[in-house]
């Protein structure tokens, strides 16, 4: 599973970092950026999936996604 | 490929000028020139597209049949041709929908047919828009062509910017987990290629695939239209091979006026290279020196010009032309392009291209389209080309403007 970023939607509100620091940090902006993986995605493991599924209901601007 | 003999014209041009012969854009030029439209079923045309390694002419260079048969698998397609052309540094798609509408609009005729489309679209700037009403009064299509104005901004002809402006939106790119072969114009699976990528299509099924590639290398078959800029006699558009000697092209355009000191091609999203006449204008040859023949684009810097100073001055105006939609792009982009542009000034601490590095790395990938990662290939192109002037600069001497180099 993998966690997809829609930067045209994403304000940098900083709650999807709050929840998932294991996979995104802030860059200088407060914006997410992922510790691994291309720009916009980033591999999420199974023992975190229930805090990535979180951080994507919670986002303010459904920026956030999860696909195959 | 025993059907093409019905529908072959004799006429196939035997040279490497193609696409721009002549300037009279009429009907009956392009018929005399051409032949009339094939009557070359769709499969068929796929083939054709697919033996001839036609490859997109707008700057990333994807296979054509790779698009085409993915909108061909799909219900009621649609076709954009797109021409245009935010890239300052290029002119190749107004110049030939100048003088040869005619062939983008077979081809774009050719390529509806090849995946079943009955509505298509032509989206180009206003002053190509008039060329192509022009034309299009003087033909009847078997479909519905309909013409956008595009904007003037340099993102305007990335493919999903092209789908939305035609969709009636703002032409910004949108974010690539929907595939514009999938959903795009009207939510249907949409086929957008270059116009020049569409002349090639038209002529790929005039005179066959094999035709095609009696031009080009083996790898990369086929002729491109460059724009050359900066200190050539003769600045402008010229048709040539892939593989072309870089010195070829360049004396093309009328040869550089005054002594190079490096190479910008692909365009502003492109690289530097040496001013080596013998360097190939092809993927491969361009390869070692990170950069891509792009949508044909030359810009020839002379000696006496600062290398970083023009690179700071491309990355500002890259900087100025996001779209304004992802926060990494027009907070990041602002930042890398001010942060050169000090490396470039004379005297500067010896941090700042450390610093340049830090913010490419850190907005590379991160937007819905390619402008961060383009803009990031010119940084660093700059930083490697002209990496010996940044400790001049420091020191407090630029070489290139006290006529130090060569």
């Amino acid at each position: 599973m993998k966690l997809h970023i829609d930067w045209t939607l994403c304000d940098g509100r900083g709650l999807c970092v709050e929840l998932l620091p294991e996979l995104l940090e802030e860059d200088d902006w407060a914006y997410p950026v992922v510790r691994s993986g291309r720009g916009n995605e980033v591999e999420v493991a199974d023992d975190i999936a229930g805090h990535a599924r979180r951080a994507v209901a919670q986002c303010p601007l459904a920026a956030l996604r999860l696909t195959r | 490929m025993t059907a093409l003999s019905d529908t072959t014209v004799a006429i196939a041009p035997p040279t490497h000028q193609r696409l721009l012969i002549g300037d009279d854009a009429s009907i009956a030029a392009h018929t005399w020139r051409y032949g009339p439209l094939p009557q070359v079923p769709g499969d068929l045309i796929q083939r054709m597209v697919k033996d001839a390694g036609l490859t997109g002419r707008g700057g990333a260079g994807f296979p054509t049949y790779r698009k085409v048969e993915a909108v061909a698998a799909g219900r009621d397609p649609v076709v954009v041709a797109n021409g245009a052309e935010g890239e300052p540094a290029s002119s190749k798609d107004r110049v030939l929908l100048r003088y040869g509408p005619h062939l983008v609009l077979d081809g774009l005729v050719l390529a509806a047919r090849a995946v079943g489309a009955a509505e298509t679209h032509v989206y180009v700037p206003v002053e190509a828009a008039a060329d192509v009403h022009a034309a299009l009064a003087d033909r009847r299509d078997p479909i519905t062509i309909t013409v956008h104005v595009a904007t003037d901004a340099f993102i305007a002809g990335e493919e999903s910017a092209v789908v939305s402006a035609v969709n009636g939106g703002l032409p910004a790119p949108r974010d690539k987990i929907v595939r514009v072969v999938d959903q795009g114009v009207g939510g249907r699976p949409t086929l957008v290629q270059n116009v020049e990528t569409l002349a090639h299509l038209a002529l790929i099924v005039r005179y066959g695939p094999d035709w095609f590639r009696t031009q080009g290398t083996t790898a990369e078959p086929g002729t491109f239209l460059a724009t050359v800029s900066g200190v050539v006699a003769d600045p402008g558009v010229c048709e040539m091979p892939y593989g072309v000697r870089i010195g070829d092209l360049i004396d093309a355009t009328g040869g550089a006026t005054e002594p190079v000191q490096a190479l910008l091609v692909g365009g502003y999203h492109g690289g530097w290279i040496p001013p080596d006449p013998d360097i190939a204008f092809s993927r491969a040859g361009l390869e070692r020196y990170g950069a891509t023949p792009g949508a044909g684009i030359v810009f020839v810097l002379a000696a006496d010009e600062c290398g970083l100073a023009t690179t700071a001055h491309l990355l500002g105006y890259l900087a100025g032309q996001t779209a304004g939609q992802c926060g990494p792009c027009f907070n990041g982009l602002p930042r890398m392009a001010d942060t050169f542009a000090s490396l470039a000034e004379l005297g500067t601490p010896p941090s700042l291209a450390g610093e340049v590095e830090r913010l490419a790395r850190l907005v590379t990938g991160r937007g819905a389209c390619k402008h961060p990662d383009g803009t990031v290939r010119l940084a660093r192109s700059g930083l490697g080309m002209f990496g010996s002037e940044i400790a001049a600069h420091r020191a407090g001497w630029c070489t290139a403007r006290s006529g130090g180099r060569r």
